[in-house]
């Protein structure tokens, strides 16, 4: 069908008397005129013009490919705007806090650098005045924030609740008890806090029959009451150690622990050769520690032999006879080293870290005869006054029902204490049990409530660290989770209104801050006033017999100390401290400075003592696998250990300059709830902990299997390769030339010895280094304790993965930056390349070299941290087919992940073997179930660190994103950088200035004098790699003054 | 062409009364023949221990090189030493088929095609290792200097694994061009003697249309002397450069400037080892033994001996430098090869490879076929020791001994080794059902100088007028010895 329609293109159309317009339209496309000659008919133009026809084409092409592509779908990256901008956040921005941790363990004023507005690295506060600067511990304490194991809120019986119904049911609970015979308890860590203290003496006065019991998973209590015997104020003594020159310690490891740790950067500092002199330290040890590593002179002996040693030096120097029999060369040593104390009068020191009244009152009264300058009892420590007189009769108390509430708060006594099942008998007499907890651990999932509670980045408090030294803790995060601090649900429960943070500022403008600006105090963190006198009830409640110690009997005491059989030294290790941060991957980790191992601990023991008991495993030959795997995995024995009818089986591990006749065993792992399944390693210690004593008296029987040690060092001798550690001898270093003590490798050219730092033995160009920054890092031999806080440190700056116990097995590790330790296979290092050197003949030499691959006995002790090494001449950035690795301006060795394809050539040709690689995918995949792995974990990772990808080799930048951070804010500022300004995570980290980072072309800056100096040398020198890592030679002060 | 005289005292090298036709149908046999059960049985295991190397290579590369048995301070293993070892293999073929081309040697003849078909098989499986030890292999290509959208960026042409690349790219597609022009004339055999329509397309294809022309036949004279002479180089460069895979390096151990001569003694070494395994069963198998004499294995096992204790004086000239050095790091990587935890490798690498080719100075041993066949897999296992000792035992312990760990391999590490192993026999088997294994062109050129029958011809005075006409082929030929008959 033919449709006449007709259809109208306009209503002109339509309009009969325009026909001639339509008709001019209907032949003409553009009413207007198109200059099609204006641009087409000049040739000229067309020719002149860069639009070729190609071009045009290629155009055409490019916008089709341009639009196709836009058309894809782009990735979904979940991310919410600001609605409203925070005053305070800028994204890419850190804001940094100053807060203090007090967790119980640990206590030190820091810095919490947050990125919108996640808390993501622990900084040390510079103005800090009390001794405790962040160690690995407190480093690694941000990712206890986003433990995927928080409970999120309140429970009531194991199920969820409200924070509504727990505090009507215990305030309900408490006002019964109140009238009641029996008694309210709060069991409590050492808050060192003078706001809690007035706070539960309010409680106190509210409730009635309070008692509040200070509870330390691992005590100084005696060491507390030896002090309030003498000075009559609960605390601890003080000690400078930069103030010493000679340091004896008698089984304290002051370098860890002890105390409360914190010492090392004073000690550091008079360990570094200034005007030719340095300390000298002795130490008397069972276990070898941190400290007997960095001592001049290490006596092993076991604990009883400290006792005697200590009586000794006691009678020695203060002069009241002893008896006591030690062993000749122990004898002549306690000879010596009190001559050499009498000798140094003031400025010799001594503690111990024997766990018994009479060695700590007789440690202060030699202090005290001395006069000692490093000893200072006025700025008493208050971190450690766990009581555990008062914890043994609450736990009497409670089994006997007269306890009606317990409140717990910073404490997991069901884990930490001897008597744990006593504890959770106990437990069951109590009407009312609550825990503040961040977690369902042992403990809190045995009681009534727990009552969740905030990670210390997210609550508000106060401190007071040493006397008169007061700190603030401040939130860096709002709660995650639904959680109220100890401190509010107090004030709750007493009735009050006010918040914990009106609370204390009220209370710190009242007492503390003497009109001083509240605002100008937290924005420190610190605050030095005078020291509180705010009421404790402790001492009030507790009417607990105290003896008055005569020290001079105390002294006949110790000598008299008699002992048969294995003796055990229980002790912290640095990775995992009283085991509160069990979950913390990043920790379990973290390699013993000592033994290296992680994720373990294990019972360490002399290797004569392991091989008389048949827990020795010999050396690996092709036939046999024993010592090691064949992929070198480290294998022990099983051990069953009995102390006090308590037996547990423990793998052991054979330490060098464990002394014979002792065993160590740490405290910190074996934790069972509250964790993921990989956390839980190792074996509880503390039911070993008997009577709170460190020391016990122990029988050890070998027993079957083979435990797999995930040790991330295989190989512990230096096999006297000196070129490696530096070191020297104080008297050679005052009277030698440095090119004696620190010898430069020498090659020959044309029959001419020249150095291989010289031009003429340089196969290479320069780059140009005098231009821009160039930046150095120099670590110092001497001042590093090898306590590890630079490697957590590096791992929370740097998002570098945790790879787990298998992985670190197989020798796996992720770590940046490591510090190796060396055992010296004869008495020192010089010995061990005097014997290398001194072998003579094919078959001499290879005895010698058999002979150090073992460790001497009672071994010198290196540390040495190991991060790249930034060479100038880079074995890695020659091999790498893709340039992946290149050099940069500023002296880095760069690496560029995105490029790399993972052909692992630079690892192999690193000599310093500080090249990590990818092996499997870290991040996002459920084989490695920790931090990377979950949405909470993740929360920590630095955005301004790229997140490996699997497959490709990754290693130290030198932290560019902080080097670049600092001069970015000098160009925003209009400024010069600051002399010193720049700084690397782990040069941040160091309390004892051992890692010193700069820039060597401003001439202003630390690290040009430390490039230069006579002890300075570069790792591997001769093999010309011109590292921008430059090392500090070990001087020891061997010589017996 | 060869001159159809030769010395009485030379032994022949084509023995048996073999005419040109014989020489045809005894080398399209296998071709035109059915696989009998020992190929597929033996066809079976090779294609099972390739699909499980498969298996392996895509374990790894979805999940990581994690499942390998490396670690932090061995970065190369089992990876590298099975690249370096089957680059080895791959030498024998271009040296028998280039070097010995140009020297004349005619005894070449009858393993140079398998000698080149089993250097191209073991250059595939090599190249497999640099691909897949990488940890992202999907990036394999970043190597290649190629235009990219990267901006400028660029290989380093600095590094050695550059070198490598191009070094093996090269030696590759060298030998591919050299072997494809020799099977010319020998494809185009058995296309003409090819009855089915379908293998007589396959096999024409495969000839590239060769006509038999003497045109064809001068251009083939001259592409083979000028390919040989671009070879010739090669045979010394390819594991040149695989050695500078180390020697460029610092690891005390693998900084060596021995290494090239070494590497490429070495390489020779084994390469003869492998074609002697290979031969030594494929003239069994084919009924070959007329082609592949008890000499040719002979004159093999020289060069085995000589190359074997080229390497012996190499192994010792590095203890010597080593202590000559006074480098402690160099010292101490040479005693530990000797005597540390990896000692076992190291003396099973002396003994293979420098012990056992001495028993080749005796007459009795290199002339018995079963003796030589061991040898040869006595050299190989030696040689794959030579590799893994030179890589494991020198990073293993390098400069600071904090770093010093072990090495174990994992069923992945063993599993793609046993894949490769079976990969290139899944090759080498299909290669000997559909490729002429010997080259017959060239073969037919010496029969006359070389050939038994011609040799026993000749001694007793008679003419070689007519002697290569076959009855089977040849009307003359037919009414001859119709006429003889009679």
């Amino acid at each position: 069908m033919s449709s006449n329609k007709k259809y109208w293109k306009s209503v002109e159309e339509l309009n009969e008397n325009n026909s001639f317009m339509i008709e001019a339209l209907k032949h003409k496309e553009f009413v207007e005129e198109i200059p099609v000659d204006e641009f087409l008919g000049d040739k000229d133009t067309l020719e002149s013009s860069s639009t070729t026809r190609r071009d045009f084409l290629k155009y055409v092409g490019f916008s089709t490919a341009a639009a196709t592509l836009a058309a894809c779908e782009g990735p979904v990256i979940k991310s919410i705007p600001y609605v409203v901008q925070p005053e305070q956040i800028i994204p890419g921005v850190a804001n940094y806090y100053a807060t203090t941790i007090a967790n119980g363990y640990d206590f030190a004023s820091i810095l919490v650098k947050t990125r919108e507005g996640r808390p993501i690295k622990i900084e040390n506060n510079s103005l800090a005045t009390s001794n405790n600067g962040a160690n690995a511990r407190i480093h690694a304490s941000v990712l206890d924030l986003y433990d995927s194991n928080r409970i999120t809120g309140p429970k009531k019986k194991g199920e969820d609740s409200s924070w509504t119904e727990l505090n009507n049911d215990i305030v309900q609970k408490l006002s019964e008890l109140k009238d009641s015979s029996k008694t309210i308890v709060l069991l409590t860590q050492t808050f060192a806090s003078p706001s809690t203290s007035k706070l539960i003496s309010e409680f106190a006065t509210k409730y009635n029959n309070v008692r509040h019991v200070v509870y330390d998973a691992i005590s100084e209590s005696l060491a507390v009451e030896a002090f309030e015997n003498k000075y009559g104020e609960r605390g601890l003594a003080n000690y400078d150690f930069s103030q010493a020159s000679i340091i004896v310690s008698v089984g304290a490891d002051f370098l860890g622990d002890w105390q409360g740790g914190g010492f090392d950067a004073g000690y550091a500092k008079g360990r570094v050769p200034k005007h030719g002199k340095m300390s000298r330290h002795i130490q008397f040890e069972s276990n070898m520690s941190l400290s007997g590593a960095k001592a001049d002179k290490r006596v092993p002996l076991t604990p009883t032999q400290q006792k005697v040693v200590l009586a000794k030096l006691y009678s020695k120097i203060v002069g009241s006879a002893v008896s006591g029999i030690l062993p000749a060369h122990i004898e002549q040593a306690v000879d010596k080293t009190a001559s050499e104390l009498i000798k140094a009068g003031s400025n010799g020191v001594v503690v111990t870290g024997i766990q018994d009244v009479n060695a700590q009152a007789v440690v202060l009264g030699i202090n005290e005869k001395l006069s000692s300058k490093a000893f200072d009892p006025s700025t008493i420590i208050k971190t450690r006054l766990g009581n555990d007189k008062a914890v043994t009769k609450l736990v009497a108390d409670m089994k006997s029902g007269t306890i009606g509430a317990i409140i717990m708060s910073g404490v997991n006594p069901m884990y930490t204490l001897p008597n744990a099942s006593d504890f959770a008998q106990g437990l069951k007499n109590v009407d009312l049990s609550v825990a503040f907890s961040m977690k369902e651990d042992e403990t809190s999932s045995l009681t009534d409530y727990i009552a969740a509670t905030p990670h210390y980045l997210e609550s508000w408090g106060d401190t007071e660290l040493t006397k008169g030294q007061f700190g603030l803790i401040q939130p860096a995060i709002r709660p995650l989770f639904d959680t109220k601090q100890f401190q509010d649900a107090l004030l709750l429960w007493n009735g009050s209104n006010a918040t914990y943070h009106d609370y204390i500022k009220r209370n710190w403008e009242e007492n503390i801050l003497n009109g001083s600006s509240w605002n100008q105090a937290l924005h420190d963190g610190i605050f030095g006033g005078n020291g509180s006198n705010s009421e404790s009830i402790e001492d009030t409640v507790e009417d607990l017999e105290r003896t008055t110690l005569n020290i001079n009997a105390a002294a006949r005491n110790l000598a008299s100390e008699t002992s048969n059989g294995f003796e055990l030294t229980l002790y912290p290790k640095t990775g995992m401290g009283d085991g509160q941060q069990a979950n913390n991957p990043w920790l379990q980790e973290f390699p013993d400075p000592l033994t290296r191992a992680t994720w373990d601990n294990y019972l360490t023991m002399s290797e004569a003592d392991a091989k008389e008991l048949g827990l020795f495993l010999e050396e690996s030959t092709f036939f046999t696998e024993a010592r090691h795997d064949a992929d070198g995995g480290l294998n022990g024995k099983y051990a069953n250990i009995t102390v006090n009818g308590v037996t547990i089986k423990v793998p052991v591990m054979v330490q060098p300059g464990q002394a014979k006749g002792s065993v160590g065993l740490s405290f910190g792992y074996g934790r069972t709830l509250g964790l993921k399944t990989e956390m839980q390693t190792g074996v509880n210690a503390y039911p070993l902990y008997t009577n709170f004593n460190t020391v016990q008296n122990i029988t050890i029987e070998a027993t079957s299997g083979k435990h797999k040690f995930a040790c991330i060092q295989l190989h512990n001798t230096l096999m006297g390769r000196g070129d490696i550690i530096h070191e020297t001898t104080l008297e050679i270093f005052n009277s030698e030339d440095h090119r004696k003590w620190n010898p430069m490798p020498q090659v020959s050219k044309d029959h001419k010895m020249i150095d291989v730092t010289s031009p003429g033995a340089n196969l290479w160009n320069e780059f140009d280094s005098s231009i821009g920054h160039h930046f150095n890092l120099s670590i110092d031999l001497n001042a590093c304790t090898g306590c590890g806080a630079c490697v957590i440190a590096c791992h929370a700056e740097n998002n570098v993965p945790v790879v787990g116990k298998e992985e670190m097995r197989k020798s796996r590790d992720m770590h940046w930056l490591r510090i190796d330790r060396y055992y010296s296979s004869e008495d020192t290092f010089i010995n061990d390349d005097e014997k290398k050197d001194d072998s003579k003949g094919l078959g001499n030499t290879l005895i010698a070299f058999a002979e150090l691959e073992n460790p001497s006995a009672n071994p010198q002790v290196a540390f040495q941290p190991i991060m790249c090494q930034h060479c100038n001449h880079a074995p890695c950035e020659t091999v790498c087919p893709v340039a992946a690795t290149s050099h940069g301006r500023q002296g880095q060795n760069h690496m560029a992940y995105n490029r790399c394809v993972g052909t692992r050539y630079c690892a192999n040709n690193c000599p310093y073997k500080v090249r990590r690689f990818n092996w499997f995918l870290y991040n996002g995949n459920d084989e490695f179930d920790f931090h990377m792995n979950d949405d909470l974990g993740r929360m920590v990772i630095n955005p301004d660190v790229v997140v490996r990808s699997r497959g490709v080799m990754e290693k130290c930048s030198l932290c560019i994103q902080m080097t670049q951070k600092t001069i970015l804010d000098a160009k925003r500022d209009g400024r010069e950088v600051r002399p010193n300004e720049f700084l690397t995570a782990c040069s941040a980290a160091c309390n004892s200035g051992a890692m010193m980072f700069g820039d060597i072309n401003n001439k202003k800056d630390d690290i040009v004098a430390l490039k230069d100096d006579d002890r300075a040398y570069h790792l591997l020198e001769s093999v010309g790699t011109k590292p921008n890592v430059v090392y500090q030679t070990i001087v020891r002060n061997t010589k017996e003054a | 062409m060869a001159s159809h005289y030769e010395a009485p005292i030379r032994r022949p090298l084509i023995i048996g009364e073999k005419s040109y036709h014989d020489i045809s149908v005894d080398i399209a046999r296998p071709v035109e023949g059915r696989a009998n059960k020992q190929w597929w049985i033996v066809f079976s295991i090779a294609l099972t221990a390739f699909l499980w190397g498969i298996g392996c290579i895509i374990y790894t590369i979805s999940t990581g090189i994690g499942t390998w048995g490396l670690n932090k301070t061995i970065g190369w293993a089992w990876d590298i030493t099975n690249f370096v070892w089957w680059i080895g293999i791959g030498h024998a073929g271009t040296l028998i088929s280039a070097v010995l081309l140009i020297f004349r040697q005619k005894w070449r003849m009858g393993i140079n095609r398998s000698a080149e078909a089993m250097t191209i098989f073991s250059v595939l499986q090599a190249g497999l290792f640099p691909i897949i030890h990488m940890g992202r292999p999907w990036l394999a290509y970043w190597v290649m200097p190629i235009p990219n959208q990267f901006g400028s960026l660029w290989v380093n042409f600095n590094s050695p694994l550059i070198w490598d690349v191009f070094a093996i790219s090269t030696y590759l597609s060298v030998s591919i061009v050299f072997w494809w022009t020799g099977l010319l004339p020998d494809f185009a055999m058995i296309r003409d003697r090819a009855v089915k329509p379908f293998q007589k397309k396959i096999y024409s294809l495969l000839s590239f249309g060769w006509s038999g022309r003497a045109k064809d036949w001068q251009r083939f004279e001259e592409v083979s002397l000028v390919l040989a002479g671009l070879a010739t180089p090669l045979v010394l460069s390819v594991h040149t450069i695989v050695s500078y895979d180390f020697a460029t390096s610092i690891v005390p151990g693998w900084h060596t400037t021995i290494f090239p001569p070494y590497f490429v003694a070495g390489a020779v070494f084994s390469g003869f080892a492998m074609v002697n395994t290979l031969l030594i069963i494929m003239r069994k198998v084919c009924n070959l033994e007329d082609y592949i004499t008890v000499q040719h294995i002979e004159l093999m096992n020289i060069v085995i001996m000589i190359t074997g204790s080229i390497v012996g004086v190499a192994y010792m000239t590095e203890l010597f430098i080593a202590w000559y050095s006074g480098v402690e790091y160099e010292q101490y990587a040479f005693l530990n090869r000797a005597t540390g935890p990896y000692a076992w490798a190291y003396w099973i690498m002396m003994t293979c490879n420098v012990f056992s080719p001495q028993f080749m100075w005796f007459k009795k041993l290199r002339t018995s076929i079963m003796f030589s066949f061991f040898i040869s897999i006595v050299v190989n296992v030696g040689m794959w020791f030579e590799r893994f000792v030179i890589i494991v035992t020198s990073i293993h312990r390098d400069y600071l001994p904090s770093s010093w760990t072990m090495f174990s391999p994992t069923f992945v590490d063993t599993g793609i080794f046993i894949g490769t192993i079976g990969f290139f026999f899944v090759l080498f088997l299909l290669y000997a059902r559909t490729f002429p294994v010997i080259a017959q062109s060239e073969v037919k050129t010496i029969l006359k100088s070389s050939g038994e029958r011609y040799k026993k011809i000749r001694e007793a005075g008679q003419s070689l007028v007519g002697t290569g006409s076959d009855v089977r082929t040849s009307n003359s030929a037919r009414d001859n010895s119709k006429n003889l008959k009679k």
